[in-house]
């Protein structure tokens, strides 16, 4: 850990976590509908992950947003594109489960649990022709390691030795549904240990998601095929805004509370004397001020024009013969 | 020309023209395709190029998907029609939808061909015709060959396109040797005027088009004069060219495989009532298959779908009660 390192972690976090907060205040004013999930908990997923993995293509599930931001992908044009505005980062036809930004490989933003996971195979076997070295990351959650497009993929990206990163967040809850109560192993790398090498880290410790990820993605870059990483972790929030979170058990969420990613972060780099308090008030204030800022930018954003519905839907050259 | 063998030229002159053309599948490579339209291409561009997949249909197209995302223009094989319900989610809810909810930012240039249709005696799960599934889809581009020009041109259209083209075939055409035109001007969403006639208008697709050929011939000797349309692409439809010809003929008949009730049929009949309903003398007749699976027994599953003699049938009756 060093100062530079804590800065980025520390801000990128604390702009997920302000960004949702804000997120979640605008859903109850109403600014934002459909469905919500929020990340708030899993920050240090987010932001561990991407600033290990800060090069290849990222494939995601819906919970997003702060991956998003964690990628680089400007928090103005994800603000309005929960907002529903034609300046969202997908033109208001996405919203918070779809956010897709090319520029940076960031493919989504995918809304079918496990429905990604053979899209990042594809793409990973394209890279590996291409001879592209950085290979792909894609993230789940525990919900979906029983799908079976789960199980079709780590079997395709072990059998082609595929570079590919299969990201296991484990939240503990598919909606309501503990993973103990439909999955043999509680502990998720036992799915993938006889396909691939498998690692686990704290998914409430910043620094080790960080420090597993540029671990593991050294034997993609050597083109030593996929490996697997499961980082335990917790949502504070329900599911989505329409979930109460009523399973669970307020012992249960205070351990996990304790360890929070933010708050542990500052405090170990206020014991190791990198920082002063004084440090981390001036990076809220910044987070501040951005969050504001994109706020602003989403709600005094124009709605789509109505002739945009029919926009979107082919190429360019098929748009010319298509009615 | 083999009609397979014009799906060979097409795949195997897009992957000598461009290297980011792919194909994928189970037993496209090393066993030739399970139709052999594939055969031969592993060895001309290898297995990196030609892939053998394994029986993990949502994976075949999901792996496209990704394919096509990072740059690639991928084929995806699927054996028959009935195993792509295991990758509808992926055709549906990825391909259909990607460019869109992206705000237009994401593109998806693949192809999913596959054949479908009544063989023989292969019994309900292999036998059914979906192309009302994926053409009810935004965001799909759906076109069927029932002939190797199309076949030739159409495929190859559907590989350079940059969206997603469900590519329909059908199982008994494959080993037929077929009249092969090269176009100039092709156009994918064209329908086909396959015979002139100033009576009526048969819209038909696929492998149909031969049963309607034959049945032709026996309402000629009723002085029947038939225009027989093959619609070709399904999504869009080229209702202009059905409109021409029903204002012309003022009579329709739809003869299709699929089954009748929502089939392929139901929808063209939809547009035929706001496009030109004022031109018909006589309601729509709608000549498919059964509303049952498709069973095994030979007699039972030529009973379960149109047939030449069950075509002449069904319009001279329809004629009669219709007066027309």
């Amino acid at each position: 850990m060093n100062r530079a390192r804590v800065e980025k972690f520390y801000y990128l976090m604390k702009l997920g976590r302000e960004f949702e907060l804000k997120a979640k205040e605008h859903y109850m004013l109403g600014d934002i509908a459909g469905f919500l999930h929020l990340d708030i908990g899993q920050e240090a997923v987010s932001v561990g992950t991407m600033q290990a993995f800060d090069k290849g293509d990222v494939f995601t599930h819906y919970r997003e947003h702060v991956l998003a931001l964690a990628r680089g992908m400007d928090p103005k044009i994800v603000m309005a594109e929960l907002f529903g505005k034609k300046t969202g980062v997908s033109k208001g036809k996405g919203g918070s489960m779809h956010l897709f930004d090319p520029k940076l490989d960031f493919y989504g933003g995918d809304a079918i649990v496990a429905g990604h996971l053979p899209i990042a195979v594809g793409c990973a076997y394209a890279r590996k022709l291409q001879g592209e070295k950085a290979g792909v990351f894609a993230i789940f959650g525990d919900g979906a390691s029983n799908a079976g497009a789960f199980f079709e993929s780590i079997n395709i990206a072990s059998a082609w030795k595929l570079p590919i990163m299969f990201f296991a967040e484990n939240n503990y809850y598919a909606i309501g549904t503990h993973i103990s109560w439909v999955s043999p192993f509680v502990d998720l790398v036992e799915k993938a240990k006889n396909y691939m090498p498998t690692f686990t880290c704290d998914g409430m410790d910043v620094c080790d998601v960080y420090n597993t990820v540029t671990q593991a993605k050294e034997i993609i870059e050597n083109g030593l095929g996929p490996v697997f990483i499961e980082a335990k972790t917790y949502r504070y929030e329900g599911h989505s805004m329409s979930d109460a979170g009523k399973y669970r058990s307020e012992e249960e969420m205070e351990i996990f509370k304790r360890k929070d990613p933010i708050e542990n972060l500052k405090k170990k780099a206020i014991e190791l004397n990198l920082v002063d308090e004084k440090y981390f008030r001036e990076l809220d204030a910044k987070v501040e001020y951005v969050i504001n800022e994109a706020v602003e930018f989403a709600a005094s954003s124009p709605e789509p024009e109505i002739e945009e519905l029919w926009e979107d839907l082919f190429c360019k050259e098929c748009e010319n013969v298509i009615p | 020309m083999l009609y397979r063998s014009a799906l060979n030229r097409a795949i195997d002159e897009c992957m000598g023209a461009d290297e980011s053309v792919v194909i994928l599948g189970e037993d496209v490579g090393r066993y030739g395709g399970s139709y052999r339209v594939s055969e031969g291409l592993i060895s001309k561009y290898g297995e990196k190029r030609v892939i053998d997949t394994p029986i993990a249909e949502l994976s075949i197209v999901g792996n496209a998907i990704g394919m096509a995302i990072a740059g690639l223009r991928p084929i995806a094989e699927i054996m028959t029609v009935n195993f792509s319900l295991l990758a509808m989610d992926q055709i549906i809810n990825h391909a259909a939808k990607l460019r869109y909810m992206s705000g237009g930012k994401m593109t998806i240039p693949m192809v999913v061909r596959m054949p479908g249709g009544v063989s023989r005696q292969l019994a309900a799960q292999h036998s059914e015709s979906y192309e009302t599934l994926y053409s009810s889809v935004p965001g799909l581009i759906v076109l069927t060959a029932s002939n190797a020009t199309y076949a030739y041109h159409g495929l190859k259209w559907a590989i350079k396109s940059n969206d997603p083209v469900i590519f329909l075939e059908h199982e008994l055409l494959y080993p037929m040797d077929m009249e092969f035109k090269e176009i100039q001007d092709f156009d994918p969403f064209r329908a086909e005027i396959v015979k002139e006639g100033r009576d009526l208008t048969i819209l038909t697709y696929l492998k149909m088009r031969y049963d309607v050929i034959e049945a032709q011939k026996e309402l000629k000797k009723f002085g029947i004069d038939a225009e027989i349309i093959d619609l070709n692409s399904l999504r869009p439809l080229d209702i202009e060219t059905i409109a021409k010809s029903i204002k012309k003929t003022k009579k329709c008949v739809i003869v299709e495989e699929d089954h009748k009730t929502g089939g392929m049929g139901a929808e063209v009949v939809a547009q035929i009532m706001e496009e030109c309903f004022y031109d018909l003398d006589a309601p729509v007749l709608r000549i498919a298959g059964e509303d049952v699976p498709i069973p095994y027994n030979r007699k039972l599953e030529l009973a379960s779908i149109p047939t030449p003699d069950k075509i002449v049938d069904k319009i001279l009756k329809w004629k009669a009660e219709n007066g027309i």
